[in-house]
């Protein structure tokens, strides 16, 4: 069970969230109040949903090979344009201006993406470059939409995206869990995720088994632009205002970092939108957890640094080889029984 | 080496090995695909650690806890696969990771003078400072032996070492290999060619299935029995496969041409060139290296896209854009890089067997579990692939399984033509004679095949008809009916038919 890939990042969320308990008891507990849930779970499912979907999107380019260091750009860039279109709406709360903002926002973010893999797969520019283009032109399309000034909007309609309930649940807790689902079934159910993973485990040898991968790479560009975009919506839906310089700001490289916690490599191949989601939601964890716990401010990252590290360290065969089973493997003397399955990776 | 036993998920690939190398010898060692041949010398080179079984080097107990370390007691491994650095200058890739350095500052001096020495040892006469890729691979895998030795090398291990050489260059290659076996080194020489282990080698260890089946002067073993011993049976298999052009030769002109090729050409690949291949029909395409083979195939594939002529299969004209659209008219391709441009490793053998036909039909239209199954299950027995287990991760089996996991890809498209490059290349004796048969099979079901090999016995042996080419044009399509071996070298060699 130890070998299973999930099972080390999965080990750490857990002990993460029971190390809460000593500081605050009713850490596991949920209430309802109003009608809504509430808890310190809630509340990390609820602020973790963006991470989740911008990792979504990462997942699929970085099972191709690639990497997307754009989607804190297009978080901005559809907050932004969503909350100018609802300023300038007579009545902030009128239901058909508000659902063209969110369309506008997601169309747009999806444009962007699609640019991205415009320029990756068509013009053949190498992802990082191609992607860091819009990350530092992004956030300037997110000044010139916002006039270099934070829009503030008072929308209750819009702030449901991001602060609302439904059903008792937070809104952006639905939409997350929509979209992993919705996307874990359209992956998994047609063939798109068999072609992806043999498009990044091989390109030429893809293309040779008459894979398009050109298209598909685009497409996956696409996907993160729109998850890049949906968050941006929730983002800015949850504090109600638009700003181009810090929102998503560094949400790339918790996106990144969700993905590989999750266990897909960045040489691309084998990915798992679970992992992703387990990714996303120890970052969050973390996140939460430092506050809670009252580590001084200016020692957060590095905590976050030494977890991280922790767990890439854990998830690693060749570091567990090393120091974890040290003692317990002396040397060629133990007898051979056959090897669990994950030991594949040994070997091949 | 005493006892080694090895086990992988679900494949024990050594089981109580034993073997011995002395100083001053080359010792062959010989077995089929997944006889445990790789694994052997991995072990002993400090790749993967043994199971059980223990390793003695010059009296002493060696346990080796990684590659570098056996490099450090003195086993130095040349592979299949030149694994240099194509990028930086012979030299440099001679003294990579020990420089000789003086107050930290590398002395590009005192490296380029004992390269130079080295490089005269070895009778090459190249610029140190030269870029390793201007090289050929011989000249690349012999700078790699050079390497070895430097390192004070008293075990050298040479893993295929002629699987991409020329005759040439392989008598060039022996020559080092018998002056170092003179100085006192021990070589383990793998090879699949069975006529150069009995030019080179003095003593041969065969296994088979993991197991060891014994170890042989080679004065006093003869090919046959060797081969025996390796597959286990009597040597029929390849004597069983009739001279094709025989048994359905002229029966043929009647059949619908698939694929016709008319002045189809790309500069600086291949010039313009002419040929049709009908229903049923074998075309073996034959050449030296670097003739011009495989560009034909890619061009034909859509691969490469062609700048001249014009291509019709099955009576629709159009050139092919891109492999894809090839697959779309029914052809299939089985490149002779499995490694690089057939298999993606991490898959499974079902997801790669699958890829083409679900590549054809789209994302969108999966194929079903049950239907991928079923599929696939009549191919692996047929191919007898081994393991028989679809869902192990494809990287993990032997080079002739491989072979057979490409070639289950594309049979299962059920394609019109067929072009098969190198297929037998790298592979043992026994699947390569299975190989050969399903192409007999094959065309003898009316699909067309276009079968690409540097052996021109195999070639004679399969076609109807056979396409020689010389420099990177086709000099003559001919019916195999009066071909020799001798009439095709003569056109390779001069490009005139006597």
């Amino acid at each position: 069970m130890t070998r299973h890939r999930l099972f080390w990042p999965g080990l750490i969320l857990i002990l993460l969230l029971f190390s809460n308990l000593f500081f605050t008891p009713d850490f596991f507990s949920i209430q309802v109040r109003d009608g809504h849930l509430y808890g310190s779970l809630i509340d990390i499912l609820r602020l973790g949903a963006p991470l989740i979907l911008v990792g979504l999107g990462m997942t699929l380019v970085i099972a191709t090979r690639g990497i997307d260091l754009s989607v804190g750009s297009v978080v901005a860039i559809s907050g932004a344009l969503a909350c100018l279109w609802i300023s300038r709406l007579p009545d902030m709360n009128q239901l058909s201006g508000v659902l063209v903002a969110i369309v506008l926002g997601v169309l747009l973010a999806v444009a962007l993406g699609l640019w991205n893999g415009f320029l990756v797969a068509a013009l053949g520019i190498q992802p990082i470059v191609a992607t860091l283009i819009l990350m530092v032109a992004g956030r300037g399309l997110a000044q010139l939409i916002t006039s270099g000034q934070i829009i503030t909007i008072r929308s209750s309609r819009y702030a449901l995206i991001g602060a609302g309930y439904w059903l008792a649940v937070p809104f952006s807790i639905l939409v997350a869990l929509g979209v992993f689902a919705l996307a874990g079934l359209v992956v998994r159910r047609s063939a798109l995720g068999l072609l992806l993973e043999a498009v990044g485990g091989n390109p030429e040898a893809s293309r040779l088994a008459g894979i398009h991968s050109r298209r598909l790479v685009w497409l996956v560009y696409g996907f993160s632009g729109l998850t890049a975009g949906i968050a941006g919506l929730m983002i800015s839906s949850n504090v109600s205002s638009a700003d181009g310089n810090n929102a998503g700001l560094w949400i790339e490289l918790d996106a990144i970092l969700a993905v590989v916690i999750g266990g897909t490599s960045l040489a691309g191949g084998r990915f798992s939108f679970t992992g992703t989601v387990v990714g996303a939601l120890l970052i969050q964890t973390l996140t939460t957890t430092i506050f809670t716990i009252g580590i001084p401010p200016e020692t957060t990252l590095l905590f976050k640094a030494l977890v991280v590290t922790l767990v890439c360290l854990l998830q690693s065969p060749a570091f567990r080889a090393k120091v974890l089973y040290r003692r317990r493997r002396p040397g060629p003397a133990e007898p051979s029984p056959s090897q669990p399955t994950s030991q594949l990776e040994v070997a091949g | 080496m005493t006892g080694i036993t090895k086990t992988f998920p679900g494949v024990r690939a050594l089981d109580d090995v034993s073997f011995r190398l002395f100083p001053g010898e080359v010792h062959a060692l010989l077995g089929e695909n997944g006889a445990g041949k790789s694994t052997l010398i991995k072990v002993l080179t400090g790749v993967y650690p043994a199971d059980q079984g223990s390793i003695r080097f010059e009296g002493e107990n060696l346990q080796l806890s990684g590659p570098h370390q056996a490099q450090q007691a003195g086993i130095s491994t040349v592979y299949q696969e030149v694994n240099l650095c194509p990028n930086l200058s012979v030299a440099e890739n001679v003294f990579i990771g020990r420089e000789p350095r003086r107050f930290g500052r590398i002395q590009w001096r005192v490296i380029r003078r004992r390269c130079d020495e080295l490089l005269q040892r070895f009778d090459l006469h190249l610029d140190p400072s030269s870029m390793l890729s201007s090289h050929s691979i011989a000249i690349q895998q012999m700078v790699a032996i050079a390497r070895g030795i430097d390192i004070s090398a008293r075990v050298l291990v040479l893993d295929e070492p002629t699987s991409s050489l020329d005759a040439d260059e392989v008598e060039q290659l022996f020559r080092v290999v018998r002056t170092l076996r003179d100085e006192g080194v021990a070589i383990l020489f793998v090879s699949h060619f069975l006529d150069q282990v009995f030019a080179l080698a003095d003593r041969m260890t065969v296994l088979r299935n993991g197991r060891l089946v014994g170890e042989y002067q080679t004065s006093q073993v003869s090919t046959v029995e060797v081969v025996t011993k390796m597959i286990g049976r009597e040597l029929e298999a390849l004597t069983q496969i009739q001279d094709q052009p025989n048994r359905t030769a002229g029966a043929l002109d009647s059949r619908p041409v698939v694929l016709a090729a008319e002045g189809l050409g790309r500069r600086g690949s291949v010039e313009p060139l002419s040929l049709a291949i009908r229903e049923g029909e074998v075309l073996g395409l034959a050449g030296l290296l670097g003739s011009g083979r495989t560009e034909t195939a890619r061009l034909l594939f859509g691969v490469d896209v062609a700048d001249s002529g014009t291509l019709r299969v099955d009576g629709q004209e159009g050139i092919l854009r891109s492999p894809a659209a090839a697959t779309r008219r029914r052809l299939a391709f089985c490149s002779e890089n499995r490694k690089t441009e057939g298999l993606i490793p991490e898959l499974t053998v079902r997801e790669n067997i699958i890829l083409a036909l679900q590549a054809a039909r789209g994302w969108t239209r999966p194929l079903s579990r049950r239907r991928q199954e079923e599929l696939i299950a009549g191919y692996i027995k047929t191919l007898r692939i081994t393991p028989s287990d679809p869902e192990l991760v494809v990287g993990n089996l032997s080079g002739g399984n491989q072979q057979k996991v490409l070639l289950a890809r594309w049979l299962i498209t059920q394609p019109r033509l067929l072009i098969l490059d190198e297929p037998t290349r790298g592979i043992d004796i026994g699947a390569k004679a299975e190989i050969q048969r399903l192409v007999v099979n094959l065309s003898d079901d009316g699909m067309a095949v276009l079968f690409i090999s540097a052996e021109l016995e195999e070639v004679l042996r399969l076609s109807h008809t056979v396409a020689v080419l010389r420099d990177r044009r086709l000099v003559s399509v001919l019916p195999n009916a009066d071909l020799s071996q001798e009439s095709i070298l003569e056109l390779i060699a001069s490009g005139v038919s006597s």
